[in-house]
């Protein structure tokens, strides 16, 4: 009888640890890389979790040393010059590694009405996705998506935290077949 | 027969061409719904009759919550119980109109309520014309299982509403939205059903994956909405009487959404994106035949029929802002019908069809507005930090929404507000709520 709260417990401490560490697999929601083909993220890349942020193979060094996602200004989806030399380096990786896939996630600030922002985001998306292919990214490897306003990393409803939100996160997996 | 009729049609003759005549004061009985200051219509209602022993614990609630129907509206105003001359205790007795004008309670709802001890409830009622000492209408009865209860109530209220207003209620209606718990930045939510006065909520998906903008069919019996359940945003039309969902045949691995019924039920239009581009499609609900709308490189999303089904209103992003559009739904040119400041969105034509209601966004604060479908006398009913999407009542003369407010605690309601600006209204959820559609009358 006392070990059910104890597992539950620890359910739950999983849970939390995987909701609130949202820089570790971009966006940090797992529903965003169910797609059929591109295994779960979360189950492939287990090997990697230890691997530190300096070895240039790891999913760490994407997230953190090139950096996984770029921003964008209000209501735009064009991509500023750091952005763009963010995506260089991000294509530099993927065709470096070549089993890996890329999820590209479109987001919004809450500064717009749902199913706008989820097209808007779908733009931003679009955006990152058009221009790794033309540095060379095989287009198959890529998929996009939009969450609209429905994730956003920052709560609070200011300039500081919006900036944040209006990005797309480019989430990396292991290729199931490649 | 005769007199009912002389009763009803008699004011609207009477009142007819007035600017603003608030509340005919004189003659019968009326209420003219217009967009001039209303004064409240004093009512009475004593608690309902119980005929049988059983019937004692409904009678009471049930009188109750038709009393909170009709305040609710604004229009009316209810005398307060202790302050009633004459008790009710038999449901077929003479009224005693001098008590009822002593306390200038102008209309009088009597009723009763009976148990036939197999379940089902009977709830009989009249309305009364205190100063004219006549009956409004005739009387009515309903019946429905003893925990339909409350639709028994707003089924009366919305008759007294209709026969004082001479418009359509919309008391005995249900809402289909979302309803949400956590933080913003993990945010669980639920499709939920619930009578338009935030009773009765019943869960309709899990919370496994995000759901948004959930849209009624015109006679209340499924409802089209999107889920992220695939991964990608898809659209799902669900039966409510089973609570059963199947996604519909949209193109595998692409975006769909912000689904919405046609009138007659047996088509959606919706927004598919490739690429950078969204656009709107129609689809056949029966054979999944779609056909694409618009086709233009910007966002066209948000598309909704006119009642009569030949038009449709949308948002664009054409001009370089979100703006409505209003275009035959066989095709052709889309015209735009938004050109105040700031951006549009979320247009929904009124049932009526004399109106289309609109998010507005405009200087960091949010709106609902509703024009003429020609996009002329804008009006803006609401601000706030952030105040989405309307849905109509069924009689097109009361707008809910959903209203977040701004900061890391920020949550979502509903509200209601009249079309004429007044009366907003905050609707009692047990959690939060998003994404309202307002189902018909039942």
């Amino acid at each position: 009888m006392t070990y059910l709260p104890k597992v539950l417990m620890l359910v739950a401490g999983l849970g939390l640890a995987a909701c609130t560490n949202p820089d570790r697999f971009g966006a940090g929601d797992g529903t965003g890389a169910g797609g059929a083909g591109y295994g779960n993220g979360s189950g492939v890349n287990g090997g990697y979790l230890d691997g530190s942020a300096s070895d240039p193979r790891s999913p760490a060094y994407f997230n953190q040393a090139i950096g996984d996602r770029v921003l964008f200004a209000v209501d735009q989806s064009t991509l500023s010059a750091d952005a763009q030399a963010t995506l260089d380096a991000q294509a530099q990786w993927l065709m470096t590694n070549s089993d890996y896939l890329a999820v590209i996630e479109g987001h919004a600030d809450e500064q717009g009405t749902r199913e706008y922002n989820i097209a808007l985001g779908a733009r931003r998306a679009n955006a990152v996705m058009e221009y790794l292919i033309s540095k060379g990214v095989a287009s198959g490897r890529l998929r996009q998506i939009s969450y609209g306003k429905e994730r956003p990393v920052e709560v609070c409803s200011q300039e500081a935290c919006y900036a944040k939100n209006r990005r797309a996160v480019t989430v990396i997996s292991m290729g199931m077949t490649s | 027969m005769t007199r009912l009729l002389a009763l009803i049609l008699a004011p609207a003759l009477a009142v007819a061409g007035l600017a603003a005549p608030a509340l005919a004061q004189d003659g019968p009985l009326r209420i003219e719904i217009t967009e001039g200051v209303v004064e409240p219509l004093p009512y009475a209602v004593p608690d309902f009759v119980a005929e049988t022993g059983d019937a004692a614990q409904y009678a009471q609630q049930i009188s109750r919550v038709i009393a909170d129907d009709l305040t609710g509206t604004g229009l009316f105003r209810e005398i307060p119980r202790d302050a009633h001359i004459s008790r009710v205790s038999n449901f077929s007795s003479p009224i005693q109109f001098s008590d009822w004008k002593a306390i200038n309670a102008q209309a009088l709802i009597t009723g009763a309520v009976s148990s036939d001890g197999a379940g089902k409830l009977t709830a009989k009622f009249r309305v009364w014309d205190v100063f004219a000492g006549t009956e409004l209408g005739q009387g009515m009865q309903f019946s429905a299982t003893a925990d339909g209860w409350r639709r028994l109530a707003h089924k009366v209220a919305d008759q007294v509403y209709s026969r004082i207003t001479g418009e359509g209620g919309y008391f005995d209606s249900r809402v289909v939205f979302v309803s949400e718990t956590g933080p913003k930045d993990e945010r669980a939510k639920r499709l939920a059903v619930m009578d338009y006065d935030g009773a009765n909520v019943q869960f309709l998906t899990s919370s496994n994956s995000i759901v948004i903008a959930p849209r009624f069919s015109p006679n209340g019996s499924r409802v089209l909405y999107t889920s992220y359940e695939t991964g990608e945003p898809r659209i799902h039309v669900l039966d409510v009487g089973s609570v059963q969902s199947r996604m519909l045949p949209t193109t595998d691995g692409v975006m769909s959404f912000a689904p919405r019924f046609s009138p007659d039920g047996s088509q959606l239009l919706y927004s598919m994106t490739r690429g950078s581009n969204t656009d709107i499609y129609a689809m056949d609900i029966n054979s999944g035949q779609t056909r694409q709308l618009t086709t233009a490189p910007s966002i066209e999303t948000g598309a909704s029929f006119s009642p009569d089904g030949s038009k449709i209103v949308f948002e664009s992003d054409r001009s370089g802002s979100q703006q409505l559009y209003v275009m035959p739904v066989g095709g052709g040119e889309p015209t735009r019908i938004s050109f105040g400041q700031g951006r549009y969105g979320t247009p929904v034509w009124s049932p009526r069809g004399d109106l289309i209601a609109f998010t507005k966004q405009n200087a960091g604060r949010f709106h609902i507005g509703v024009m003429r479908t020609d996009g002329s006398e804008e009006r803006l009913l609401t601000a706030s930090f952030l105040d989405e999407g309307p849905t109509w009542a069924p009689n097109g003369r009361v707008l809910m929404f959903a209203r977040e407010t701004q900061g890391a605690t920020g949550s979502s309601s509903l509200y209601t507000v009249d079309v004429s600006g007044r009366n907003l209204k905050r609707v009692r959820t047990p959690d939060g709520a998003s994404d309202p559609s307002w189902g018909p009358l039942q």
